[in-house]
């Protein structure tokens, strides 16, 4: 039987000797008696505690100011009002314990991603043993079913593998011979045997866990606002409520000492700040709970918090809103085949490890015979002079063209150009461009939707490639050109632009830009799977690489937003206006313990709101 | 250094809040804090007193809400 049961029946048989007590014809001695067993039944702990307390010098607590406030009640004859506050206590706390432990659970299971063994492979035999026993470069092998314990390399099999526990995305991704796969992930089909490369307290899965659970220690101005508020209410209310008993029975002419001093419990009764100690904190941990299910993790509701008032938001270009894969995107040949103009870049370009080389190559896609290619001459800022096939081949920006006196295409083109020359001989060009990510367009619309006041480019690329790319998506603002210094002073710049208390958020791939994340006001990294610079640097890591969840993250964090203000005003509301009425001797105790622990409760259930973030 | 111990039975926020101050105010703490939804305290305190700080931390925690132990 549950601590939760075992209460429940405890101030079930209570509820029943008080009901004996109020209905039963009884002589004044004997109700009472009924009463005080009742009251006993149900707030023994209570006083127990209270005294407990008291003797450990602890005063201002809940189960003291609650025994004062019902003993109290019975003081000044009010016998089944001092049960029944007592009752109503009892069953609210006992059912925001159970709503606080059901919420943490639920919590808890979202983030249940932790891999409980590990298979390794030792002296020929299969082992089950705890990941954290295993060492860099054990052999481990992951059945179908089974929750992959740490990063490693697979050196055996294939199989299609789950990653939404870290990602959020439902397409599985394959894994094969030579492929990373990550902790915390689920193997879903075929066998893997995986050569581990980290050990486990620096594996993904380790690394994200530590991430979430230590995220509540970064507090959100609300929390410390009630922290602090929490401090003064309690001694504040107390001292009042003494102050409230004592002084009109003095000052006003006929005024009674029992009916001030009723007054006076109320107070008590509503001294405690638990609706918001516990339900603020509770709503960002839901907050952050909910994004992490969605592949987002943030830091500390202090950026979560901070992420509602989102002003302008700033990409890096690469690898952001583009794939950051070079590919040929467009050959315009003449005199000769697109494929061939293509073969013979991809061999005047063969030696160069570039991006735009590589590219060629790989449009070529086929095996690149060395034999065919004679001397290279690298012309840096030009491009390349190779001798292929015993033809001079010229490969290169306009400037290398004009450089050999070749007339080329002056088409308007953006993107990377390469021109090919044979002999003097113009003979083309080829276009090499970033793509543009699927989700990019959409996540700039969401953002504008969500009323973001300006978007903002950043980015190493010439100005036609930048502003067309920005067009396409349609950012506002776009420099182009940058390099990585200027990007940090251009974030100064837009941080002086902006209105005081709204947010600049950058948002980077985490690996060249560690310096500008940190100079934002808060930095996203995104496609933070596996990227241990990217969870370094930022506040708030994107698993996957799809920017349209930079609005989901910033709906989740207005959601949260509302839920923390709403449980503000509705606690401090509800108190406020129960405390008025009780000094003025409209609200009675039963006022006062729904101010109390009803309160809470409904806070708390509004906090677990936080926890949904479908559709966001 | 710096460890994270498992809270048994900690039901009050509030007092976690008060347990998380008191923590923090022992001799040699240079950062302790707790987790009401994690269940989880953290101390980050010199290694010297460490042993020490871990023993008042308990005391600490129950005094203040004598059902919450620490798991150690």
């Amino acid at each position: 039987m549950s601590r939760f049961q075992k209460t429940l029946i405890r101030i079930l048989f209570g509820g029943v000797v008080f009901a004996i007590a109020l209905l039963a014809p009884l002589t004044k001695n004997w109700e009472l008696a009924v009463f005080l067993i009742a009251y006993l039944v149900i707030g023994g702990d209570v006083l127990i505690g209270a005294i407990r307390n008291i003797v450990r010098g602890q005063i201002f607590d809940e189960n003291f100011l609650m025994s004062i406030a019902t003993i109290g009640a019975f003081a000044v004859g009010e016998y089944p009002e001092g049960v029944a506050v007592m009752l109503f206590y009892q069953i609210g706390e006992a059912f925001q314990n159970y709503a606080v432990n059901r919420s943490r659970k639920s919590i808890a299971t979202l983030m249940d991603i932790r891999p409980d063994y590990a298979n390794v492979k030792r002296a020929g035999e299969l082992i089950k043993v705890d990941p954290e026993e295993v060492e860099i470069g054990e052999v481990i092998v992951i059945k179908p079913g089974e929750r992959i314990p740490l990063d490693g390399i697979v050196i055996e099999g294939n199989s299609s593998i789950d990653t939404s526990a870290l990602t959020g995305e439902s397409v599985p991704r394959e894994a094969f011979v030579d492929s990373d796969v990550l902790s915390g992930c689920i193997n879903i089909n075929g066998v893997l045997t995986v050569r581990t490369t980290k050990e486990f307290g620096e594996s993904t899965v380790a690394k994200i866990l530590d991430l979430v659970e230590n995220a509540s220690s970064k507090k959100a101005k609300a929390e410390n606002f009630i922290t602090k508020f929490a401090k003064y209410y309690t001694p504040v209310v107390v001292i009042t409520a003494a102050l409230l008993a004592v002084i009109p029975p003095l000052v006003i002419k006929d005024a009674i000492f029992s009916d001030w001093g009723y007054r006076a419990l109320i107070f008590l009764v509503i001294s405690c700040p638990c609706a918001l100690v516990i339900s603020i904190p509770l709503g960002f941990f839901g907050g952050i709970g909910g994004a992490s299910k969605n592949g987002i993790l943030i830091k500390g509701s202090n950026y979560l918090e901070a992420l509602a008032s989102t002003e302008i938001v700033v990409f890096d270009k690469t690898g952001t809103l583009t794939k950051g894969t070079f590919r040929v995107t467009k050959v315009e040949a003449m005199g000769l085949s697109n494929e061939s103009l293509i073969e013979i870049a991809a061999f005047a370009e063969n030696y160069s490890n570039h991006p735009i080389s590589l590219s060629l190559k790989q449009a070529y896609n086929k095996e690149i015979d060395s034999e065919r290619i004679g001397e290279v001459d690298e012309i840096p800022g030009f491009g390349v002079k190779t001798i292929v096939d015993g033809k001079i081949v010229y490969a290169g920006n306009t400037k290398l063209m004009d450089k050999i006196g070749v007339n080329y295409s002056k088409d308007e083109i953006s993107g990377t150009v390469v021109h090919v020359a044979i002999d003097d001989e113009y003979m083309g060009y080829i276009v090499i461009s970033d793509e543009i990510k699927e989700d990019s367009i959409e996540a700039i619309k969401r953002l504008k939707a969500g009323n973001i006041s300006k978007t903002v480019m950043l980015t190493g690329d010439n100005k036609a490639v930048g502003e067309k790319v920005a067009k396409q998506l349609g950012i506002d603002e776009v420099y182009t050109e940058l390099l990585p210094n200027d990007k940090v002073d251009k974030i100064e710049e837009l941080l002086l632009r902006k209105s005081p208390k709204g947010q600049l958020v950058f948002v980077g791939d985490g690996i060249n830009d560690a310096p500008v994340l940190t100079r934002a006001d808060i930095g996203i990294a995104m496609g933070g799977l596996g990227s241990d610079a990217a969870i370094e640097a930022a506040d708030i890591v994107i698993m996957n690489d799809e920017p349209s969840k930079i609005a989901t993250a910033i709906n989740i964090s207005k959601k949260t937003q509302k839920i923390v203000k709403q449980n503000i005003v509705f606690a401090l509301g509800v108190k406020a206006i129960v405390l008025l009425l009780g000094a003025i001797g409209i609200a009675n105790m039963w006022a006062a313990v729904f101010a109390d622990v009803g309160v809470s409760v409904i806070a708390i259930l509004n906090s677990m709101r936080a926890l949904r973030t479908k559709g966001l | 250094m710096k460890k994270t111990y498992k809270l048994v039975d900690l039901d009050c926020a509030n007092c976690a809040a008060k347990m998380e101050k008191a923590i923090n105010d022992i001799e040699g703490v240079k950062a302790a804090n707790i987790s009401f939804m994690a269940q989880k305290l953290t101390i980050d305190a010199v290694d010297e007193l460490f042993e020490d700080i871990l023993k008042q931390a308990a005391k600490v925690c129950k005094k203040i809400e004598p059902d919450c132990k620490i798991k150690i």
